[in-house]
This record gives structure tokens, C-alpha cells and sequence, in this order.
């Protein structure tokens, strides 16, 4: 089953154990926002995202879904506060993991300060998590991508899972020919578009550390497989692997140098064919992929 | 944005359950969530639409649907982004098929 099709709502039951959810908040609490109301604006009941606590390979699992439907998942105050209610309560009670089905173009401007704010919050909450214990796994694979202030939040998380259809990036293609010219970025050229936000890219240069086909048992797996290590690992943020971090983005910045399009970077990873890289299946693109990348801690070159 | 209320007397079918959403509010796309209440027998429906002085066209897709399930102690609440008729009526049937557990299920 595709998970790029589905809507957030249909994704939580087919990810976590079937039947297991509880919503936090669920629509008939009618909790909207209030900006949009004053706005004159169309407004859902559940602010465009499912918050609650499930079971996930029977563990104790906290999660969120956001609907990119619904003014493309951008982060409201009442979106952004359900998130880090859901976070913080995950704290509280003892949670085994928190998963985060991720789709968003960022901060929904209509309440402009109120969603910064609440995206900053979700950053600090995802965060708290991990400082707890609590191993934080985001899923990046619906159809608007994950972008501006929940691009960032993703980076926060212990592992992103990525498809490669899923996007990842801080400012949208739009946004940035807007800003910089379509001399810059031409947002209306698709492959361009995926070869530098896509599932295959994030993964090439460290910021997706799994990549699956677009199915949703693949993400599921995926996510009992990631929770399971980093339980063994230890979910907490260290200085040392924060150090690992740059350490890995000035690589990466060296690598980039000069460079006008992401297959040039593929081929300074090694990757002989660089052009044949978006038309390969996942399996075929993972045996590529192998040693050819950027990954904190490994000298990739 | 527009509210419009509707209400339905003496429906045959009363409705049982946790209440359901379904839909989504995007473009040309409507989420309506239907639960149970004591409505003495009624079904209450209201809509917020994007799309204004659509009222009349409302007023019969709702009269169309009433007429096919007769539901009783039933509330309908929609937030709409300028459905099509026809998209109101598949939403209004699937969230009462969602809400039965009867999918195709017809009256």
C-alpha cells in the first residue's frame, strides 16, 4: 500500500499495531484554530494534525500524523501546542519511543509569530525527549514534503526515514525562485526539484538515514527497526555526536564547493553514473548507495 | 465563509458509536465529522463553506441525503473548501458507512 496516498488519518492505523491508537484531542473536541476563524478562513477540527499514543510491535509508542491537505501540514499555534503537548506527555508517562509521521510546508503563516513559536516549542520538545530517553523517529513520505520549520524539527529526531518521493529541505522550490530568480532554482523543473530535496539525495548526504520504497509495511518496519536501535544505542543528543555533526556538514560543504546541481555532488561521492541515480528502485539505489555516503562519523571520501 | 444549519425531523435510523471524521479540508474537498446525540429523533447538520450564496444547492444535496439514510440522533458538522455536489454526497455517505462499520452499505 502506498504511503505517499494515503491521508494522515489513514496512515496512523496501517503504522502502528492495527487498532491500538488513541487520539489525544481527537475532531470532536473541536479544538480549531482560532486565527483562521478570525481570518474568515476554512478551519478543520483537528488543526491538521492526529496526536496520541498507540502500540508499535506492542511498545509503547507516542506519535503524530500531520494532514498535508489541509493548508499543505503547516504548523498553527493549536497544531504546533497538540505536538508538543503529545511530546511532553510521552515524557511524563514513559514512553518507549515517539513517532512522528511528518508532512508540512513549515509555519503556517496566517498566524505567523504563534506558529514560529510553535515550532520553536516542537524543536525543544522533540529534544526533551531524547534527553530523556525517549528515542524520537521521524517519517518524511507524503506528497508535501517537509519543509521550513518542520524540516528542521525532523533533524532533531534520533533517525529520519525517508521514501523517495518523500522531501526534505529547509526552504521550498517556490520559495526560493521567488526569493533567488529561476536562473537560481526553477521550481517547475520536477527532477531538478527531487534530485535536490528528495528521499535519494537525503540520503546520499547523511540528512535521511533509512530510505524504503513508498509502502507502507516498508515504513513501519522501518520504524520498529530504527526505535529498536536506538534503544540499544541510547537516544540522548551528546556533545560528542553534535561535534560528529558539523564535523560531517563542513564536509559536506567542501563537497558542494563550486558545485551547480546535486549530481555533480554524487559523482564527488564516487557514484560513477550519477544521471542513472533517480531511475533506480530502492533496493538497486541502497546497493549503490553503499560507501558513496556522507554519513556523521565516517570519512565518506 | 458562510454557515448554514440544517435539521431533519422524525429520521428512522438512529446512530450509535465513537464519532468518525473523514475527508480532508483542501481544495474542492470537505471533512465531515458525524457523531451521535439525543436530538429527539432529529438530524442536525451544519456546514461552514469557503464558498458563499451556495445555500440552495446545499439545501438539496442535504435533502437528498436525509432522504436516503433517515437518520436519527445523528449531528453532522462540515467544513467545506468548495465541494462539488456530488464529492458532498460520497463524504456524507462515507462518513455515515464509517460510522456503521457498514462499508457500501446502502439504505
Amino acid at each position: 500500500m502506498s504511503y505517499l496516498e494515503l491521508t494522515a488519518r489513514q496512515r496512523i492505523p496501517v503504522i502502528f499495531d492495527a487498532g491500538s491508537f488513541e487520539e489525544f484531542l481527537p475532531p470532536a473536541a473541536r479544538i480549531a484554530s482560532p486565527h483562521l476563524a478570525q481570518l474568515d478562513a476554512p478551519v478543520s477540527f483537528d488543526d491538521g494534525v492526529v496526536v496520541g499514543r498507540g502500540r508499535l510491535d506492542g511498545r509503547l509508542v507516542y506519535g503524530a500524523a500531520q494532514e498535508g491537505g489541509f493548508m499543505g501540514g503547516a504548523v498553527g499555534e493549536v497544531h504546533g501546542a497538540k505536538l508538543v503537548g503529545m511530546l511532553r506527555r510521552a515524557i511524563d508517562e514513559g514512553a518507549d519511543a515517539v513517532l512522528l509521521l511528518l508532512e508540512s510546508g513549515g509555519v503556517r503563516l496566517h498566524e505567523a509569530n504563534a506558529g514560529l513559536i510553535a515550532v520553536s516549542e516542537v524543536m525543544r520538545a522533540m529534544l526533551d525527549a531524547r534527553e530523556a530517553g525517549i528515542p524520537v523517529v521521524a517519517i518524511v513520505g507524503g506528497a508535501n514534503g517537509c519543509f521550513g520549520g518542520m524540516g528542521i524539527s525532523a533533524r532533531c529526531a534520533n533517525t529520519v526515514i525517508m521514501s523517495e518521493e518523500g522531501r526534505l529541505a529547509m526552504s521550498g522550490p517556490e520559495v526560493i525562485e521567488t526569493a533567488n530568480g529561476v536562473e537560481e532554482f526553477d521550481s517547475r523543473d520536477r527532477a531538478l526539484v527531487w534530485r535536490t530535496t528528495g528521499g535519494k539525495h537525503r540520503y546520499l548526504m547523511g540528512d535521511c538515514q533509512v530510505l524504503v520504497p513508498d509502502d507502507t509495511a516498508a515504513f513501519r518496519l522501518a520504524a520498529i527497526r530504527a526505535i529498536e536501535e536506538i534503544r540499544a544505542a541510547g537516544a540522548r543528543l551528546t556533545l560528542d555526536e553534535l561535534l560528529t555533526e558539523q564535523a560531517m556538514l563542513a564536509r559536506r560543504i567542501d563537497l558542494a564547493e563550486g558545485a551547480a546541481e546535486p549530481m555533480e555532488l554524487w559523482k564527488r561521492l564516487g557514484i560513477a553514473e550519477p544521471a542513472s541515480v533517480p531511475m533506480l528502485d530502492a533496493d538497486a539505489f541502497l546497493a549503490l548507495a553503499a560507501g558513496h555516503r556522507v554519513q556523521a562519523g565516517q570519512g565518506e571520501r | 465563509m458562510e454557515t448554514l444549519q440544517f435539521r431533519f425531523e422524525q429520521g428512522a435510523r438512529p446512530m450509535q458509536g465513537k464519532p468518525q471524521l473523514v475527508g480532508v479540508v483542501g481544495s474542492g474537498n470537505l471533512e465531515v465529522l458525524i457523531e451521535p446525540a439525543p436530538l429527539n429523533g432529529a438530524c442536525e447538520i451544519e456546514v461552514r463553506t469557503a464558498a458563499v450564496g451556495f445555500g440552495a444547492t446545499w439545501q438539496a444535496v442535504m435533502a437528498d441525503f436525509h432522504a436516503r439514510w433517515q437518520l436519527a440522533d445523528t449531528r453532522i458538522c462540515i467544513n467545506d473548501m468548495g465541494a462539488t455536489p456530488a464529492v458532498v454526497s460520497l463524504r456524507l455517505d462515507q462518513a455515515v458507512e464509517s460510522l456503521t462499520g457498514q462499508i457500501g452499505g446502502r439504505p
